[in-house]
């Protein structure tokens, strides 16, 4: 009987205990950095696209909503030709961020994209661009990378020695 | 001879308690939530309207808009006049509620029976409800209640007796007038009270004792079956028996209209009477959510032990106690 009145007591003081509710729309809660929200598509410092239509984050998206086009520009580096994902199927697992080698794809913490319309939901590549690199400031792929491209010869990226011609013996 | 005057005074009577206990019924809808949501550290329903008060009138307008579904396989008469029950019976006991000095709808002098024959037969309105819905969850609920309400009538009734003793009348009105030459009943009655609010508490099927609806074990009890306007009037029922219970407290224990008057005279002291009763009600009508935030559902093995083993022997002992000390004071 005396634990049933503490009981009450205990609930009662309850009454002026903090909310925790979160009352949303006009009060955001903190979304952490990594937070996996609305995808973009990054650009390299230099203000490029970083991403090098290499598929891996079609491959590993489990509900299939990225499609691609691979192509070349004329200086030999590869670029999506239509970059879509299809935000009606997206599950916001990350995989696609993990697989992509450039850093290019990423998740943002922002979540606020209903629609009306189910095909709003599809975004293009002019949506998903952004202008900055995203989470990876200094990164940039091509010039790490010891692919040749028009402008950047072999052996001429960062921390990489000229070819070594292993035809000759001369050491 | 009835005057033009006494028609319109009983007209505008009935109107005003059917007004206001329907209105507090569909109301408490927002205030269970709402205090339930301030006992668990949330805001509770706060967006439709000033503080989320139209929450109810969203909450009808989704009711009545749904479809007005009758399973095949349910035995259609009954299921629709189930629901009808519950709502007619706990209205029906509203009529002899004394709601201030000379206003109550029918000051019958046999009150307090009545109402507790009206309580009875809300039952019927939950077995035929579990019955005809031809559902073994809900079956099981309708069993639950019959079981539970009968068990908890006996002691509900011989809880009463005392006051019934002491006041020397069934009428409402004759115990709230004992209340104001002496004093409030919940002093010289407390076990009576606890007894009585218990069995309030089980007779309208509310936490701890909603054993006929046990959401967690039973779907949603005897009203499985039920969407639309047909819960929706198991639901208002429900709240309308919060009402009445809370109603019935405070007018048997703690002095219906009775209070502070500052002073005033005439149709002001009337209505701060009501104003004092609709108080009372609402700290009970509290009480009562506050156990729903507090308190867990018992066995049933439990509940029924409890209520023959513990509540009724109490019952009687508070009846004989009573009677000894009315028969006693009376030489």
């Amino acid at each position: 009987m005396l634990s049933l009145l503490r009981t009450f007591w205990e609930i009662l003081k309850h009454t002026f205990r903090r909310r925790l509710t979160v009352q949303y729309p006009e009060e955001k809660p903190y979304l952490a950095p990594r937070w996996r929200g609305r995808i973009i598509l990054s650009r390299d410092p230099d203000g490029e696209e970083r991403c090098v239509a290499c598929y891996l984050c079609a491959v590993a998206c489990p509900v299939d909503c990225i499609s691609l086009q691979a192509t070349e520009d004329k200086n030999g580096r590869r670029y999506p030709e239509f970059f879509r994902i299809n935000f009606s199927r997206c599950i916001f697992c990350g995989f696609c961020e993990e697989a992509c080698p450039t850093y290019a794809i990423q998740l943002t913490p922002d979540f606020e994209m209903g629609e009306y319309k189910r095909q709003n939901l599809v975004y293009e590549k002019e949506d998903l661009l952004i202008s900055g690199p995203g989470k990876y400031p200094g990164y940039n792929f091509w010039r790490v990378a010891g692919v040749e491209i028009g402008g950047k010869g072999k052996g001429d990226a960062e921390r990489e020695d000229p070819p070594t011609d292993v035809r000759s013996l001369l050491p | 001879m009835i005057s033009f005057k006494d028609i319109v005074a009983a007209v505008l009577t009935v109107v005003g308690v059917l007004f206001v206990a329907l209105t507090i019924a569909a109301g408490l809808i927002w205030v269970e939530r709402r205090l339930l949501a301030v006992w668990q550290d949330r805001y509770g329903p706060n967006r439709v309207g000033p503080l989320g008060l139209f929450q109810v009138l969203a909450d009808t307008i989704k009711l009545l808009a749904k479809e007005d579904w009758i399973p095949p396989f349910a035995d259609k008469p009954v299921f629709v006049i189930a629901p009808a029950i519950v709502m007619i019976t706990v209205l029906f006991s509203f009529a002899v509620l004394p709601v201030a000095r000379n206003i109550v709808i029918a000051d019958l002098n046999v009150g307090l029976l009545y109402f507790l024959a009206m309580s009875s037969m809300g039952v019927y309105s939950i077995v035929l409800g579990g019955w005809a819905s031809d559902n073994k969850y809900s079956l099981l609920g309708a069993l639950r209640a019959s079981a539970q309400m009968i068990s908890y009538e006996v002691f509900m009734g011989l809880s009463l007796m005392g006051v019934v003793l002491v006041a020397g009348s069934f009428k409402l009105s004759d115990v709230v007038e004992w209340q104001n030459r002496n004093v409030w009943f919940v002093l010289p009655q407390f076990p009576g009270f606890v007894l009585f609010l218990i069995a309030g508490i089980a007779e309208t099927r509310r936490l701890p004792f909603d054993l006929p609806e046990a959401d967690s074990e039973l779907v949603a009890g005897f009203h499985s079956e039920y969407s639309g306007m047909k819960f929706g009037m198991f639901f208002v029922g429900e709240y309308l028996g919060v009402t009445l219970v809370s109603a019935l407290i405070a007018v048997l224990f703690f002095g219906g209209w009775l209070g502070p008057v500052f002073g005033l005279a005439g149709w002001a002291r009337t209505a701060l009477g009501i104003v004092w009763l609709l108080v009372k009600t609402f700290l009970f009508i509290g009480f009562f959510i506050l156990l729903r935030a507090a308190l867990p559902r018992p066995r049933f093995d439990q509940l029924m032990s409890w209520g023959w083993k513990w509540m009724l022997p109490l019952a009687l002992a508070n009846l004989l106690v009573t009677g000894a000390v009315v028969m006693t004071m009376s030489k």
